[in-house]
């Protein structure tokens, strides 16, 4: 370490781990991912709940049913919980802090992961509307990328006890 | 293997799960890494009297604290037990097949984890002698030996 000079105490050491995988998506996954690229989030409705769950992964955890009915989701939804990021590390490259959030897509069930930004941290809050920031039409791809991240609407917040189900 | 042929293409992308971490060591390994980018192995000792290799701020035997007297072991060693890896993955400390052994160092009580170049598995078995080899270059950390070799 060459900031450390070689006389002092070692106090830390680097203990990385790197898992280096192949992830098929799947077919549910996979019709997700292609509607992403095409600047649509698909969900799938369950037979039995009529819950939608995006990303869609086939089935419905709570039926143990196969979910095929595709749903269009609006790319605008609210916050049902967040975190803000301060620690930095070697694998991130977005500025510090941001706010990690978890969003309920209007029509949909399960909150869904992404990032907030054009807002100050202090006014993240559950409740918040907010809706997706696309990359240009020319750069969508079937990656979650093509969601560059999530911003406010302005709208009014949905009051706790709607979104109460949905933590 | 039997698998369901998909009704359409799946996508399927490479994904990496890393975790870059930096975590404190602690007083009594900070004494041990310390000594390892010297190409010196420390033990500690128990107040039992037992010498610990890698040291612990505790006795697993007892839970007792340990004590201050820290004792160079090794270099040399005696393997207690190892397991072959056939197909060393990228991050695994050596490129070719090689053995991870727990290792009693010489004045040592229990035993160290480490890589053995050991060429061929049928060179290993328990009591088999090694010693470590040290990288031209140290930083204070457990790969600072590169891995132990088999003596003679």
């Amino acid at each position: 370490m060459s900031e450390t000079p070689d006389t002092a105490p070692v106090k830390t050491i680097k203990t990385p781990m790197r898992l280096e995988y192949q992830y098929t998506a799947g077919i549910a996954t996979t019709r997700f991912l292609r509607g992403i690229a095409q600047g649509k989030i698909l969900g799938q409705r369950c037979p039995s709940c009529a819950k939608v769950y995006v990303p869609p992964r086939g089935s419905c955890p709570r039926c143990a049913v196969a979910t095929e009915q595709e749903v269009e989701c609006s790319d605008k939804g609210t916050v049902t919980t967040f975190a803000i990021v301060r620690v930095p590390s070697e694998n991130l490259d977005v500025p510090l802090p941001f706010a990690c959030v978890h969003i309920l897509l209007d029509g949909t069930d399960v909150p869904f992961f992404s990032v907030v930004q054009e807002c100050p941290l202090e006014e993240v809050r559950i409740g918040m509307r907010v809706q997706a920031v696309w990359v240009p039409k020319a750069e969508l791809g079937p990656t979650l990328q093509s969601i560059k991240w999530f911003r406010p609407t302005g709208e009014p917040d949905v009051p706790f006890d709607q979104l109460q189900e949905h933590l | 293997m039997t698998q369901t042929a998909p009704t359409e293409d799946v996508l399927s992308a490479p994904h990496v799960l890393e975790y870059p971490y930096r975590r404190s060591v602690g007083p009594v390994l900070s004494r041990f890494f310390t000594a390892l980018r010297e190409r010196r192995i420390l033990g500690v000792r128990t107040r039992a009297g037992r010498v610990l290799c890698p040291p612990a701020e505790a006795d697993p035997a007892t839970g007792a604290a340990v004590t201050d007297e820290y004792v160079e072991v090794g270099p040399g060693g005696a393997i207690e037990t190892w397991t072959w890896v056939a197909r060393p993955r990228t991050k695994q400390p050596l490129a070719r097949p090689f053995a991870y052994a727990l290792i009693r160092l010489d004045g040592a009580d229990t035993a160290l984890l480490h890589a053995v170049d050991a060429g061929d598995p049928a060179c290993l078995r328990t009591g088999v002698r090694v010693r470590p080899r040290w990288r031209a270059e140290t930083v204070g950390e457990i790969g600072d030996i590169e891995c132990f070799e088999l003596e003679s």
